[in-house]
């Protein structure tokens, strides 16, 4: 815990300080931030959303919130433990709280495998109870997500993409985990079907008590389910807060783009006519600008945000920014 | 040359009386399967003007993106026959020879698809890839290929062309590679520039720089666009006209403003309701139930039947894509009676008011 700027909240399921994770480039001549210096707390109950374009580092977030990497530098605690000073037989027991779903359902269920025992495997490998025990608890965790009965013996292909992801939900909860991870959980799905896994995310947090961390590029899906967002840019947040408050009162101007350019399903007249299109893409995260690294898009670029990285700030209360004018009127939202 | 005569008897005009570029009347896509033949598509029908952004909708496997390969023929292996007429400018695509095809695509109709990076050929420079469509199309030297190439470059937003022109495409960002790709697409003056999902692999930032791209150049050289996408609120940013289609047919054609405000079929309506953008935050997203039926089992009548929440005693009827008036069409035979809920709800009664986002 070398890097803990700050006390852990007391409600936080996950308290993330100064997290860095780099790669190395195939060559190994370079190394990759994709993640660097990033500070939150998750707190219990909530649904925490992560969103940025690709190659933000917002999925390599994702993977070390579970410990599927490890941190580089800096630290991510567990309720307040870091699992990484576990025993290898307490951490394996440990990581069952902390789950992860992905995108793609066809990825992660195995074709041969039929959706019971897909559901039962988890199970077995923390040794849960006997066999009737287990096969109860897996037929419980696919009623819960609304799967007949019947579906236990049907195979992968035999089923739609939302129901797949349907069985991926229900075999993360057969552990009863406190978190769990939803990777773009809804961006490969048709539109009419979306609302039926993000209605069951809903409810399920409702009856279980889950916490989320909800990592999407989809600005209307993260601002629909979750309480708080991040923005992540290049490797770090940009702005963090309640989502009404993002959405409507943005700080940073890469948010401000972002609201933006997204595409809004509505009438000519409704529709905002000054919309702010951001030049170029997205620089390597291999050298990254210095200072600000939003500032080589950024419409509001000065010379002090080359030289000086912005500061980490809670402008308001529980919304933070890092871009060294924002506060001030003329260049936000406000 | 035009083997389908433009035939005089036709009635279908664009509304202001202007001929269509693009007419499709009854078009349907067979393919062949190891389960028999299958109906992709059927009784296909709606005309683009010349200029026309038009937006094709629906969810996967809708058919809409066979509907687009159709019209430059460009079908695959398992392609079993098609019925129907293709006018494109008069001459009835669905029975011309290879030879006139070849002839069309690229020059006259050309289309763009979601993934740059497997439309171009990773040997050979972008630039090599922009010329050899005009040097196939046109009777140009190498010099005034080249030139216009590095024009077209410039004209789709590529900085510093002269440099970019002889980079290979792996050397190009996602962003880069579809502008390639347009400015190819675009390098013999097409009337018809078919989009498929053109900014689905894209950033959101990114996605808007090529809208305003597309919307740009359709408007300055009068291209007209077909844009084909899953996405409602990438056709109501780039099109003027916006067509539904579900299991294989055309269920609502509209100008997007209508469609969006007030939909006419309860498939449109559903989609709409469906987007989270629409609800109150944290409130419950209202779904359609079921799911699109399979290729292999479609029911009679109404396809939407099965789903939808108004169905009644006529939906086993076939359903015919009828007028609506103001040039709106419409598969519902209910359409008259109900009153759809759209991207507004409540609707609301006047135009031009700010939307409060809740």
């Amino acid at each position: 815990m070398t890097a803990a700027t700050a006390e852990p909240r007391r409600d936080a399921v996950v308290s993330v300080r100064d997290l860095q994770v780099r790669f190395q480039t195939s060559d190994r001549r370079a190394t990759v931030k994709a993640v660097d210096g990033v500070n939150f707390d998750v707190r219990r109950g909530e649904t925490f959303g992560i969103i940025g374009e690709s190659g933000s580092g917002k999925t390599t977030i994702g993977r070390a919130l579970v410990f599927l990497l490890n941190p580089s530098a800096g630290a991510i605690l567990h309720d307040g433990i870091d699992p990484t000073a576990l025993s290898r037989k307490k951490f394996q027991s440990h990581r069952r709280d902390y789950q992860i779903i992905f995108q793609d359902p066809n990825a992660a269920l195995n074709p041969r495998m039929t959706i019971l025992a897909s559901v039962l495997e988890p199970l077995e490998l923390a040794g849960v109870g006997n066999s009737t025990e287990r096969e109860r608890q897996a037929r419980e965790a696919l009623e819960r997500v609304g799967l007949p009965q019947e579906f236990g013996e049907r195979y992968p292909h035999q089923l739609s993409g939302g129901q797949k992801q349907r069985v991926v939900i229900a075999r993360a909860l057969t552990l009863k985990p406190k978190l769990i991870v939803c990777d773009e959980v809804v961006a490969a799905l048709d539109m009419s079907i979306r609302g039926d896994v993000l209605n069951l995310f809903a409810d399920l947090q409702r009856d279980l008590g889950l916490t989320y961390v909800f990592i999407t590029h989809d600005l209307a899906v993260v601002s629909h389910i979750s309480e708080r967002v991040a923005v992540m840019y290049l490797g770090q947040f940009v702005e963090l807060g309640p989502t009404e408050e993002v959405a409507e009162r943005p700080l940073h101007p890469y948010t401000i783009a972002l609201l933006s350019a997204e595409p809004r399903p509505l009438p000519s007249a409704m529709r905002q006519e000054s919309r702010i299109v951001l030049q170029g893409e997205v620089p390597s995260p291999i050298d990254p600008p210095s200072g600000c690294r939003f500032r080589t898009r950024c419409p509001h670029a000065q010379p002090l945000c080359t030289e000086r990285v912005p500061e980490w700030r809670e402008l308001k209360p529980d919304h933070w920014v890092a871009c060294h004018f924002a506060d001030r009127p003329d260049f936000s939202s406000n | 040359m035009e083997p389908g005569q433009p035939a005089k008897r036709r009635a279908e005009v664009a509304p202001d009386g202007a001929r269509p570029l693009l007419s499709v009347r009854g078009l349907g896509i067979r393919f062949k399967t190891t389960q028999g033949i299958w109906q992709a598509t059927r009784r296909i029908d709606f005309d683009i003007a010349p200029g026309e952004r038009v937006g094709i909708v629906g969810e996967s496997g809708c058919g809409k993106t066979i509907t687009g390969l159709s019209i430059l023929r460009l079908l695959p292996g398992n392609f079993a026959g098609l019925d129907g007429k293709i006018l494109f400018d008069g001459t009835d695509l669905a029975s011309c020879s290879a030879r006139q095809m070849r002839a069309i695509r690229g020059k006259r109709i050309a289309m763009i698809f979601q993934e740059p990076m497997s439309a171009l050929d990773p040997v050979f420079t972008v630039g090599h890839q922009i010329a050899e469509t005009l040097r196939v199309h046109t009777d140009v030297s190498y010099e005034e290929a080249r030139a216009r190439t590095l024009e077209m470059l410039r004209r789709v937003g590529i900085a510093s062309p002269e440099r970019r022109i002889d980079d290979y495409p792996h050397q190009l960002s996602g962003g880069m590679r579809q502008r390639v790709m347009i400015a190819a697409s675009l390098i013999c003056g097409p009337q018809l520039l078919i989009a498929d999902e053109p900014t689905t692999a894209l950033d959101v930032t990114v996605q808007a720089q090529i809208l305003e791209l597309l919307r740009d150049i359709s408007e300055t050289s009068k291209t007209a666009l077909m844009l084909i996408t899953h996405d409602l609120g990438v056709v109501a940013e780039t099109c003027t006209r916006m067509i539904t289609m579900y299991a294989g047919e055309v269920i609502e054609d509209a100008t997007v403003d209508e469609a969006l405000v007030r939909p006419l079929h309860p498939y449109t309506s559903g989609l709409l309701r469906s987007l989270p953008h629409l609800s109150p935050r944290h409130g419950r997203l209202p779904s359609i139930p079921g799911r699109v039926p399979s290729i292999a089992e479609m029911p009679a009548g109404c396809r939407f039947r099965a789903r939808c929440a108004h169905a009644a005693k006529g939906c086993e009827a076939e359903q015919k894509l009828q007028d609506a008036g103001g040039g709106r069409k419409v598969r519902c035979g209910r359409f008259a009676e109900l009153n759809l809920p759209g991207a507004l709800h409540p609707p609301e009664p006047a135009a031009g008011a700010r939307v409060a986002r809740q």
